[in-house]
């Protein structure tokens, strides 16, 4: 099948402006303004059930209705922060059909008739950033964005910003604390930033994803009965697979959402490496709870709801495999370890609490564990979960939750509860 | 100074935005790329170019990882070692790295102040892991084989620039 956002895998040079207006490229543009209000290029985003891509799955058609029509100052920040451990295709839509994104985030700017489009990378997209001012400067000398775009009295210029590492800036009030040039810390909501209040210098905002936007130029050209028949009614639509870790094939997978498990690893991916079997999952990077892999998981669809059933969430739908020689207490050390590096500090249970969880985990790994800490560990997340600002807190939790809940017996070995070995760690903790 | 050398870029910077504040990491990027780190000085300037506290903006170099507030090798190795990077070696990765440049296995600066080499967190890169970034440059689907060149090729580069300075 024809992919609909990774077009770059079937015409290689798309990310040039005339290979992708050859290819039916700012079509979608063309057709929202000259053909269609802004009201109705919501309706038909709302129709199509296209949820984010960026990790929380809201209805993106919603989310843009939220912005009141009065205000006079209007903005659409695409999220390409992209710095979820195990997550790569903003990366490559950005780098191979930058294009498609910019089309997806004018379409975005006229729904709500922004007045300004912010693209926030992140710093490390150092490259990727340069090279994305060229085709947007490409575009405007189309007037595809600019003034007076496309003669419809409508005004709207797009630029990048660059951050600097930090991977709270991805959550979107402190990506947008981070544009205004504040420390990159989340806000209190409400005002969430589609209310006056609440965005890009406390003006209605939408955030939205690079992948969200990748999809909207399809949906405005073949509307959303079409888009609707990819995928299943809950989750419509072409998702991207980044698949990781121990696996024969690691890259991108862009396929309709409602596939299983089984079909994504073993069939797309090519199984895990060496004859291993497979033994955890991350669905959704490191900030959704592991699955073990077993047949009852394997043979479940990939859809929002259906992951969320197993206990987990299909989030970016980053797919961290880990096979049967995998140390889970190592792997949750690392995913600590990040969340820790990562807290912004501002609110006390998550600032200490992923201190003390690293602490433990370092006595563990270096074989100073006692039973007690396992209570720890149980007991420190109840301090944290639902008592913090933003979603990170809760992300801490789940990789210490998760693999006790799934891989208890590999802790317990640890603080000698059972007389088995230690597994000694795969890479080295 | 910042503002006489690099006024076209600096406006460039302030076009975009509605608030100079918004200014202060491109800034800070730029600080960095003059002075090789961000200098206490160069806070100052940004402050001044952006018309906020140097305390403000000291708070804002010091909370992310891409500004440098100590003098860095001339090639800043930031090696990904998250955990599907390490699942595919990058640990053992950057302990062999380390080691061939003689530095402890936390990494740090040699003594000819050539390479500084430090972990990281997820690049977006884990397909194309062992990994780094050199310079805000990727380098990927590394081996120490495919390493040893590159830092050769970098040791080269470093002296012919110098022979040119001389
Ligand atoms: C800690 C944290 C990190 C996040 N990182 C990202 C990110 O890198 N990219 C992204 O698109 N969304 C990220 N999000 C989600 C954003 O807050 C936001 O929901 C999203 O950009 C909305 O876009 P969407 O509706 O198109 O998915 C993150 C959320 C949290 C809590
Ligand atoms: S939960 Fe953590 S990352 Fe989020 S605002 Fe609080 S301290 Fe910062
Ligand atoms: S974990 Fe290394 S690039 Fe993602």
């Amino acid at each position: 099948m024809a992919h609909i956002l990774l077009r770059n895998r079937d015409i290689a040079d798309i990310w040039q402006f005339e290979t992708y207006v050859a290819h039916g490229g700012y079509e979608g543009l063309r057709k929202a303004i000259k053909e269609h209000t802004p009201a109705e290029v919501i309706q038909i985003v709302m129709d199509s059930n296209l949820r984010g891509r960026g990790g929380a799955g809201f209805p993106t058609g919603r989310k843009w209705s939220f912005i009141p029509k009065d205000a006079p100052i209007k903005y659409v920040v695409v999220n390409a922060d992209e710095s979820e451990p195990g997550t790569f295709k903003d990366r490559e839509l950005l780098e191979k059909n930058p294009h498609q994104v910019i089309e997806g985030a004018m379409i975005a700017a006229y729904a709500i008739q922004a007045t300004a489009v912010y693209v926030y990378c992140r710093g490390e997209f150092w490259d990727l950033a340069h090279a994305l001012e060229e085709r947007i400067e490409e575009a405007r000398r189309a007037n595809l964005l600019g003034e007076d775009i496309l003669g419809s009295g409508w005004s709207c210029n797009m630029y990048v910003h660059l951050g600097a590492g930090a991977y709270i800036c991805g959550e979107e009030s402190a990506l947008l604390n981070s544009l205004q040039g504040l420390l990159g810390q989340p806000r209190v909501r409400p005002p969430f930033p589609a209310q006056m209040g609440g965005g890009l210098y406390y003006q209605p905002t939408v955030v939205n994803n690079v992948e969200t936007l990748a999809n909207v130029p399809w949906i405005v050209l073949n509307g959303a009965a079409a888009y609707k028949e990819i995928g299943t009614p809950e989750s419509p639509g072409p998702k991207i697979f980044c698949v990781s870790g121990h696996v024969e094939r690691p890259g991108n997978y862009e396929l309709p959402l409602g596939l299983t498990f089984r079909e994504l690893i073993y069939e797309h991916a090519g199984g895990i490496p060496n004859g291993k079997r497979l033994k955890g999952i991350l669905p959704s990077g490191a900030s959704g709870p592991v699955l073990r892999a077993t047949d009852e998981v394997l043979d479940a669809p990939l859809t929002y709801e259906s992951v969320a059933a197993l206990g987990s969430t299909l989030g970016s739908a980053s797919f961290i495999l880990m096979d049967e020689d995998t140390d889970m207490v190592w792997a949750a050390a690392k995913m600590i370890h990040f969340f820790k590096h990562e807290s912004c500090g501002k609110c006390t249970p998550c600032r200490e609490g992923t201190y003390w969880l690293e602490r433990i985990y370092e006595r563990l790994l270096d074989g100073r564990g006692t039973p007690r800490d396992l209570e720890l560990l149980e007991s420190v997340p109840r301090q944290i979960q639902g008592l913090t600002l933003c979603a990170l807190g809760d992300f801490a939790c789940n990789p210490v939750l998760s693999t006790l809940q799934h891989f208890r017996e590999e802790y317990e070995r640890y603080v000698g509860l059972t007389d088995a070995v230690p597994q000694a760690a795969i890479a080295g903790a | 100074m910042l503002a006489e050398k690099y006024a076209d870029r600096i406006a460039k910077i302030f076009a975009k935005y509605p608030d100079k504040r918004s200014g202060v990491m491109a800034l800070l990027y730029l600080a960095q790329e003059e002075y090789g780190w961000v200098t206490p000085e160069a806070l100052e300037e940004v402050a001044a170019l952006c018309d906020i506290d140097p305390t403000q903006v000291q708070s804002i170099a010091g909370f992310y990882t891409m500004y440098s507030e100590k003098p860095k090798g001339r090639y800043w190795l930031q090696v990904c070692t998250d955990l599907p990077c390490a699942l595919r070696g990058a640990d053992e990765f950057y302990r062999q790295l380390c080691e061939y440049l003689g530095l402890s296995e936390e990494g740090g600066t040699t003594a000819d102040g050539l390479f500084t080499v430090e972990p990281v967190m997820c690049l977006a890169a884990c397909d194309k892991a062992p990994m780094l970034q050199c310079n805000f440059h990727y380098h990927e689907n590394l081996d120490m084989e495919k390493m040893k060149a590159l830092i050769e090729q970098w040791r080269a580069e470093a002296s012919r620039s110098d022979g040119d300075r001389g």
